[in-house]
């Protein structure tokens, strides 16, 4: 462990364990995690430098509860008395206790009186060691943006009286939901950026991956946990063949399977068998199976969509939406023909969330396509990119408004 | 998702400023204050600015790669940009909510856009 990056990786898994120990002996959650913070960054500092200790956690302890005990008394006068003692590093760090607080931290990052925003920026933090700063770097906002958003979050958890403990059983099924649901939108937020200048942000991928790992070593036997493992490999599986050199999007069925990561499919695959294995069926379960159908198909033109189907008519009975309803759209067309698509989708548009909205025009354009109606398929290609928010999408769809070759195999998953 | 709130002055909207009293100014720049406040405490806001009157900008535009610069715009603009809030919040109808206690929607025009996200999904 002498280069940045093995430091750095230490420190982030280290974190938790810490900020557990410190709760525990100190009890304010708020100031504890701020010492921590401090501990990690000398650390950051010093290590590369000097070499990691023989006992890292304990370092980190000695050093956070110093912080602490120094953060805790800067509001009496004793302060400048302290500091110059409380500031060198510790000469006997401490044992450590043989207990692993992770899940208890995730659940309490992820706890109901906090915004989702700030739950994505507390467990980013806390749980997965990062900084503010890079917070702030991977979500494109100033520093004091994610700063106010934590300390808010912790004033919040303080006001709300909660514990440091695992909640009670009865609650304990929703936290576990919201904690997949926060490690879902971190995954989101890396996957689906572009390339380029935002390698930032694809860091978040790996951390979401990381974190999910973790709660699945905690949480072995939960099925939803081990399918969005599932889901959050089978889909980064193909981020290097998901959009181009010059960052723009490439649809999956024209895709270069060859760039797909065989390892993470493998792995995915057997997690999610196993999953399946075990009900109850949930969301992520199911989104893992429609990835894992993807990721089987060593050529686009071999994707079993009758078994995609077969999944969207359980994910529709599980856990309707509207991007489950588009998903299904595009399944029943590879099925049955583009006309049935479009049939189907004239009665999705029924949905007020989706009326007007940007993926069913793109889907509709390439059901048009599909049936041969390039010119129709152009209009709505065109009103799709006028509607999307994003920008990679608005450049794709604008090119497929105005390429004029046929598509190839326009197979697509508009669905994750 | 990000949001840019927009505000825009006439001069009739100036002409009203104008004709205000002190205190109620006073009580506009109040109203700014405490947004500002409230937006940075809900992590919500990104960025807020004032911004000075055209007259003190200037205007470039670059023709063959030669950039002419002009100053201005003055007063033939009907309607220029006075302000703006850079947001971050989950749905534009809670952007929708901050601009409404904007002080100038009362006299001036406040428009919300959508930023564009970086991210996208393949089709």
């Amino acid at each position: 462990m002498s280069t940045a990056t093995g430091v750095e990786g230490l420190l982030r898994e280290l974190a938790p364990q810490v900020v557990g120990i410190l709760v525990r002996r100190f009890g304010d959650f708020g100031s504890c995690e701020d010492a921590v913070q401090e501990a990690l960054l000398a650390a950051s500092v010093q290590w590369p430098a000097e070499g990691v200790p023989d006992n890292p956690t304990g370092w980190l302890i000695t050093v956070a509860s110093r912080r602490r005990t120094q953060l805790w008394r800067s509001d009496t006068a004793r302060r400048r008395r302290e500091q110059t003692a409380a500031a060198l590093a510790p000469a006997d760090p401490e044992p450590v206790p043989a207990v692993d607080d992770t899940l208890t931290l995730l659940m309490l990052c992820c706890h109901p009186a906090l915004t989702r925003v700030s739950q994505v920026a507390l467990t980013l933090r806390v749980v997965g060691g990062l900084s503010t700063p890079e917070i702030a770097r991977a979500f494109l906002v100033p520093d004091a943006t994610i700063g106010q958003r934590i300390s808010r979050a912790k004033q919040r958890i303080k006001a709300s009286g909660a514990e440091f403990q695992l909640p009670l059983e009865a609650e304990r099924a929703d936290r576990i939901t919201a904690v997949l649901h926060v490690l879902y939108l971190i995954f989101n937020e890396g996957y689906t950026a572009s390339s380029g200048a935002v390698l930032n942000r694809v860091e978040l991928t790996s951390e979401a991956i990381r974190l999910a790992r973790q709660l699945h070593d905690l949480l072995p036997g939960d099925s939803e946990v081990t399918g969005l493992l599932a889901l959050m490999l089978l889909t980064d599986a193909r981020r290097r063949a998901r959009t181009g050199p010059d960052g723009t999007l490439v649809p999956l069925a024209e895709q270069d399977r060859s760039r797909w990561d065989t390892k993470a499919i493998t792995e995915g695959v057997e997690l999610i068998t196993e999953a399946l294995a075990h009900p109850p069926l949930g969301p992520y379960q199911l989104q893992a199976a429609i990835a894992a159908v993807h990721d089987e198909a060593a050529r686009a033109e071999d994707t079993d969509w009758r078994q995609i189907l077969g999944l969207y008519d359980l994910l529709n009975a599980v856990a309707p939406g509207p991007m489950v309803t588009l998903g299904r759209v595009v399944a029943v067309a590879m099925v049955h023909g583009p006309q049935a698509g479009l049939r189907e989708l004239t009665g999705a548009e029924t949905d007020p969330a989706l009326a007007g909205h940007h993926r069913v025009h793109a889907v509709r354009a390439h059901l048009l396509d599909l049936s041969g109606d390039r010119e129709a398929a152009k209009a709505c290609y065109e009103m799709a990119a006028r509607h999307t928010l994003s920008i990679p999408e608005q450049r794709y769809l604008a090119a497929q408004a105005g390429a004029d070759v046929e598509i190839a195999d326009p197979a697509a998953t508009p669905l994750m | 998702m990000k949001y840019l709130i927009m505000i825009y002055h006439t001069q009739q909207a100036l002409d009203s400023w104008a004709n205000m009293s002190a205190a109620q100014r006073a009580e506009g720049m109040r109203a700014h204050d405490a947004l500002v406040e409230a937006l940075a405490e809900s992590g919500e806001l990104v960025v807020s600015e004032a911004l000075a009157s055209p007259a003190q900008g200037k205007t470039v535009a670059v023709h063959d790669g030669a950039a002419t610069v002009t100053d201005g715009p003055f007063a033939e603009v009907k309607e220029h940009l006075a302000g703006f809030y850079l947001v971050e919040c989950d749905s534009i109808d809670q952007a929708v909510g901050h601009a409404a206690r904007i002080p100038d929607a009362a006299f001036g025009r406040v428009e919300i856009r959508p930023v564009l996200d970086r991210n996208g999904l393949e089709m």
